[in-house]
């Protein structure tokens, strides 16, 4: 059994971005060197959101344009108030959650998964799959279910959980970039957690050793 | 090793709603303290603690990190018409 340590764990490190300096008058006024510059800095970042959410090279291409098209259009009226990586953030958010929308059956409706669901009913497997060596929880095959899990959560969950635990964003940022509050964001993000936990528990399980309870 | 799925009574779910805050180093000295009472007699919830942890940890240290390909670049730059800021 591992111990249990108050360590907390390390949520910093995708949020790195270094707030460039930007003239926000250029920018305003639509300078195409300045804008240019913008996109360097920050297509990286939105492309790698877009892939996390999207998990399709395509449309986190499309993801990609459109926000800087729209950034663009949006240029005059942006106020300065968030850092331009939230308000980029945002953006490209709206755009993923946008496409996949569209692509989701039009009977699901968007906040009936998980997000409402009655807690009471909830149930947990109880599988301690922790003592697995690294050759098996970090191989090929366990990537790709990783990146399978986060598709298969629902998107109000998705978009926390990229955010928050893969973005490396503050609760206070992903709340910002969501337009939810810092407690929705809260709730949200140990949801996401939750479900791929089981969802993990699901895979690992059958890579234990067989051995007798 | 326990092999099972549960319904967490009662006891185990107001704890269960704080382990995000837990994991974050986020939940208050008091929740803490009670929190890690309980872990210490309920190995369901302790399996719990250490399968989202190690969740979390895994998604954090293996999963892609999508760089930017050049021409995905390319087009972008096509794209908003900033060709002559490629360099
Ligand atoms: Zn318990």
């Amino acid at each position: 059994m591992n111990p249990v340590t108050k360590r907390p764990l390390d949520a910093s490190k995708g949020a790195e971005q270094s707030e460039e300096t930007f003239s926000l008058a250029a920018l305003r006024q639509g300078d195409a060197a300045e804008f240019a510059r913008l996109v360097d800095a920050y297509s990286g970042m939105i492309y790698r959101l877009a892939s996390r959410m999207l998990q399709n090279p395509q449309d986190a291409e499309d993801v990609l344009q459109e926000t800087f098209i729209k950034a663009y259009k949006a240029l005059p009226a942006f106020d300065g108030r968030s850092k331009l990586s939230t308000w980029l953030y945002r953006i490209a958010t709206n755009e993923a959650l946008m496409l996949l929308r569209k692509k989701t059956l039009p009977t699901v409706s968007v906040n009936a998964p998980l997000e409402d669901a009655d807690p009471e009913g909830f149930e947990l497997e109880i599988v301690d799959w922790c003592c697995l060596p690294e050759s098996e929880l970090m191989s090929e095959e366990a990537r790709r279910y990783l990146d399978e899990s986060i598709e298969a959560l629902p998107e109000t969950l998705k978009s926390v959980f990229v955010l928050r635990d893969l973005e490396g964003l503050s609760v206070r940022q992903t709340a910002e970039v969501l337009g939810i509050s810092e407690g929705a964001v809260k709730t949200r993000l140990h949801r996401a957690r939750l479900a791929l936990r089981e969802m993990l528990t699901a895979y690992f399980k059958e890579r234990l050793p067989a051995s007798g309870l | 090793m326990s092999k099972k799925t549960i319904s967490p009574p009662p006891s185990c779910r107001h704890l269960l709603d704080t382990l995000s805050d837990y994991l974050d180093g986020e939940l208050s000295a008091e929740l803490c303290r009670e929190l890690e009472r309980h872990l210490s007699d309920c190995e369901d919830c302790r399996v719990v603690v250490d399968t989202l942890r190690k969740t979390i940890e895994l998604y954090r240290e293996t999963v892609a990190e999508p760089q930017l390909p050049p021409d995905v670049r390319l087009r972008l730059f096509h794209r908003l018409d900033l060709e002559e800021y490629l360099e």
